[in-house]
Parts: structure tokens; C-alpha cells; sequence
């Protein structure tokens, strides 16, 4: 039954999001404030992660591919669509689960246990849609840029070992990544994120709002972010494969 | 003004307001006072709208709040400025942004008249040079002073005040008491105080509402309040070993 109330708690407050703005002026800049906020900060940690995820997988390819039959450009493929099918759009999602959308669930929860939001309301703003909307939207437009530079420093990385090490020749690694690119790939990829993006901030944003009570609350809210917003993007993940790539 | 007609609530079957009406009077200060669980703040909530009513009316100049869409209870909205028990000041924004904050939102005023609207509100409260000051960064006597700032600078019609000196020493309590006093004269607007602190009734309570359990027990002046008969009304004002000095 907890479940069903949930659900519907959401969508009610998805519905609410998604009322017409009270000045669209503020919520640009609302947007361009949360996508500093949710892109660019975490800029550092998507960079660091990719590059050494796709050093990492590269160097697993090769040792589980050592077969005279396989050529070893297909080193670079594999990791090439490991990077761009699953790692960049999935993996880093979830990576954002984790850091944006605990922050958005502690921002938003912090504001309802400090009447805040209650402040927004009695003013006659529409709370849910000025705290919601501007970070779905921002995390939309922001995420897909993010996740694309993951692709290419996952794929850097991958050129990296096979510079520095003998693990295979540099040659093999470009011809690899580009041999039979399909640029539906990087389609596939982007619909996946720009969904994931939509479920990391709703959910996230549907636990602050409801907050109740003080800061154990908020810290519980938080958690209950990342937990769901994790499961439904592995949800959405074979969802979306089944239906974009089956 | 501001009628409240038999107004009801419960909590899972539990009454906390039972029948209440009462009339709140333009540019008077009218408190509603009362134990801690007497259901005071549970009409405030009502009065503004954070909670809803099960029965009754609330009528802001003769219209019905209770049954308003949320379009129309926006326009009602505008004209009501509220200071909460903690201030509830935007902790992202500047002192200056949180004055301007229902400028932004609501007025079609530029920034020039924004900002000057912005710096007579927080002189009027006697705040100046802390316009970049975030509200982590002054006292709680001055976010007291910043959201009532906030509150008037849409020059509202209507000013909610809930426990406005929970957790300031009494000096800076009658700071804030006057404040919401002169300012309720000056502008000519109704003002609802929700305390239990005896200083501020004998200090600003034009009008006192007295709720005992859920219920209206007492109402009139703060010079009625010291002379009354009603028992529930008396073990409150004399709770204090100084009050039942004053009163001997």
C-alpha cells in the first residue's frame, strides 16, 4: 500500500512541477544556476572516473581477448562500446545518482524542516515547480554534455594504456575505435541519459520535498534518493536497451 | 480583516480546533496565545493556508479562503507577508536577495526600484550595511529583523507572526515586538501574532486570543486579560512567580 501512496505522491507533485512558471525570467536563471550546480561541479569526479574506467577496461579486454583468432583491434572496439553503450551513460549516471541527488534531497529536505518552503508557499509561489523544475531541466540539457566528455576521456583512457604499456599497439587501438561506429550508438546512449537525468532529479526532488521532521530526516530523505533513483535507473536501463537496441 | 467562522481540524480523528471563530481587525495586532499543544499554530496554519480546514470559514475581506483553487488563493497570497519562528531566510541569498526575493517573483518593478524598495524595508527594520551578508552570517535577532524585512517589502495586507521572539533575550524580544506593532499602524494592515510569551501580550496585544484545548476560551484587550475571572485564562497569564508578584 506504501508503495501505491508513493507512486501516486509522485506524480501528483510531477503534475505540480510542471504547472506554468510564475515568471519565466527567474526560472532561466534558475537554470543556469543549477547547471553550474549539477553539471559543472561534477565535472572533476565524471573526469577522473572515466578516464581511469576506460584505462581499466581496456587492460581487461586485452587479457580476456589474448586469442591468436582475435584481432587485436577488437580491443578497442570493445572498449569503444563498452564506454559508449553502458559505462559513460549508465555508470556515471548512477556515479550522479550518488552526489547530485543526495545534494538535491539535503538542499530541498533542509528547506522544508526550516519552513522555507512554507515561506515560498505563503508568498504565493509554487514551491514544488521553483525548486523541481529548474534542476530537471538543468540536468537534462547538462547531463548529456557530461556524459558524452565521459565518452571520450573513457575512450582517452583507453588510448592512454595502450600508449604507456604493451598491451597492445597504439595503431590497433585507433583503427579498434573506429572501425563500424554507429552514431546510433551515441543516440542510444543519450536517451538513456537525458531519462536517467529525469529520474535522479524527480525522485530525488519527490524525497526532499516530503521531508518531515529534522536533520536525521533530511539524512534519511537522502539516502532514500540515491537508493531509488539508483534501482530505477537499472530499470530504465533494460527498459530502454530492450526497446532501443533489441 | 480577517473572520474566522467555526473553524475545525483534526489529525487522524484527533480535534485539535474545535469550532473557532473569531475576528482578527485591520491595523490592530492581534495575538493568539495559548499553551504549547493548544492549537494555536494549527490556525495560523489554517489562516495562511499551509493547512486545511475540515469545517468552517476563514475570510480574508469577506472572501472565503477555504474553498479558493490555488489560483486564487495566489492572489491572496501576495498580499500576506509572514515571519516564521526561525526566520526561514533563504540560506542561499544574500539578506538583500531575500528582501528583493517577492519583488522578483511577484512586482513588475526594475532593479533600481527593487533595490530601493529592498533598503527602505531594512532600514525601517533598523538594518543597514548587511545587505551581502548571507543569514548564516548575522545574528537571530537580525534574521528576525530580515524576514519581517521580507515580509513587508510586497507591502502586504495581511502579517502572520509566528512566535516572533522564541529564542531572543528580552531586550531584542520588545525590539521585535514594537517593530511589528509600528509597523502594523504604519501600514495600516492586519497583523496576527502567535506567542506565548506574556511580555509581548501586555507589550503590543490590541486584540487577545485566548485557546484553551482546541477551543476559543477567551478574547479581549491585553488590559481585559489582566483582570479576568477565567481560570485557564488566569493559570496562564500567572504562571510566572513574577506575574503573581506584579498581580499581589
Amino acid at each position: 500500500m506504501k508503495l501505491f501512496f508513493h507512486i501516486g505522491r509522485y506524480f501528483i507533485l510531477l503534475a505540480q512541477i510542471l504547472k506554468k512558471p510564475e515568471k519565466a525570467s527567474i526560472y532561466r536563471r534558475q537554470i543556469i544556476l543549477e547547471m553550474d550546480n549539477i553539471g559543472l561541479q561534477s565535472l572533476g569526479i565524471v573526469a577522473i572516473i572515466s578516464v581511469f574506467m576506460g584505462a581499466v577496461v581496456t587492460i581487461q579486454t586485452a587479457f580476456n581477448t589474448d586469442h591468436p583468432m582475435l584481432p587485436r583491434y577488437a580491443i578497442g572496439f570493445a572498449t569503444r562500446q563498452s564506454i559508449i553503450l553502458e559505462f559513460a551513460p549508465t555508470i556515471i549516471s548512477l556515479i550522479l545518482a550518488g552526489k547530485v541527488g543526495s545534494r538535491i534531497a539535503s538542499e530541498i529536505g533542509t528547506m522544508r524542516v526550516t519552513e522555507q518552503i512554507d515561506a515560498l508557499e505563503i508568498m504565493g509561489v509554487n514551491s514544488s515547480g521553483f525548486l523541481i523544475l529548474p534542476k530537471v531541466v538543468a540536468a537534462m540539457i547538462i547531463n548529456p554534455v557530461l556524459i558524452v566528455l565521459s565518452m571520450f576521456l573513457g575512450i582517452f583512457g583507453g588510448w592512454i594504456v595502450s600508449a604507456v604499456t604493451d598491451v597492445m599497439p597504439v595503431s590497433n587501438f585507433i583503427y579498434g575505435i573506429l572501425f563500424e561506429f554507429a552514431p546510433y550508438d551515441i543516440f542510444y546512449a543519450l536517451v538513456k541519459t537525458v531519462v536517467f537525468a529525469f529520474i535522479i532529479t524527480t525522485i530525488s526532488g519527490y524525497y526532499g520535498f516530503f521531508t518531515n521532521g529534522g536533520a536525521l530526516e533530511v539524512g534519511q530523505s537522502s539516502t532514500n534518493a540515491v537508493v531509488t533513483s539508483s534501482i530505477f535507473i537499472i530499470i530504465f536501463n533494460l527498459i530502454l536497451t530492450q526497446l532501443l537496441l533489441a | 480583516m480577517i473572520r474566522v467562522v467555526n473553524v475545525s481540524k483534526s489529525f487522524d480523528g484527533v480535534p485539535v480546533l474545535k469550532n473557532v471563530s473569531t475576528v482578527f481587525e485591520k491595523g490592530k495586532t492581534n495575538l493568539i496565545i495559548g499553551q504549547s499543544g493548544s492549537g494555536k499554530t494549527v490556525l495560523m496554519k489554517c489562516l495562511v493556508g499551509l493547512l486545511n480546514n475540515d469545517a468552517g470559514q476563514i475570510l480574508y475581506d469577506n472572501h472565503e479562503f477555504s474553498t479558493m483553487t490555488f489560483a486564487e488563493r495566489r492572489i491572496i497570497r501576495q498580499k500576506l507577508g509572514m515571519l516564521f519562528q526561525g526566520g526561514a531566510l533563504f540560506d542561499s541569498l544574500t539578506v538583500e536577495e531575500n528582501v528583493i526575493f517577492p519583488l522578483n517573483m511577484f512586482s513588475e518593478m526594475n532593479r533600481e526600484e527593487k533595490l530601493e524598495r529592498a533598503n527602505f524595508c531594512l532600514k525601517r527594520v533598523n538594518l543597514e550595511n548587511v545587505n551581502h551578508l548571507y543569514p548564516a552570517e548575522i545574528s537571530g535577532g537580525m534574521k528576525k529583523r530580515v524576514a519581517i524585512a521580507r515580509a513587508i517589502s510586497n507591502s502586504p495586507s495581511y502579517l502572520f507572526c509566528d512566535e516572533p521572539n522564541s529564542g531572543l533575550d528580552p531586550l531584542t524580544a520588545i525590539v521585535i515586538d514594537n517593530l511589528i506593532s509600528e509597523i502594523t499602524q504604519e501600514f495600516d494592515i492586519t497583523t496576527v501574532v502567535n506567542t506565548h510569551d506574556m511580555n509581548s501580550v501586555m507589550e503590543i496585544g490590541d486584540k487577545v486570543a485566548f485557546i484553551y484545548k482546541g477551543e476559543l476560551w477567551w478574547e479581549g484587550s491585553r488590559f481585559e486579560i489582566l483582570k479576568t475571572e477565567n481560570k485557564e485564562v488566569n493559570d496562564f497569564v500567572y504562571a510566572s512567580e513574577l506575574m503573581r508578584t506584579i498581580k499581589q
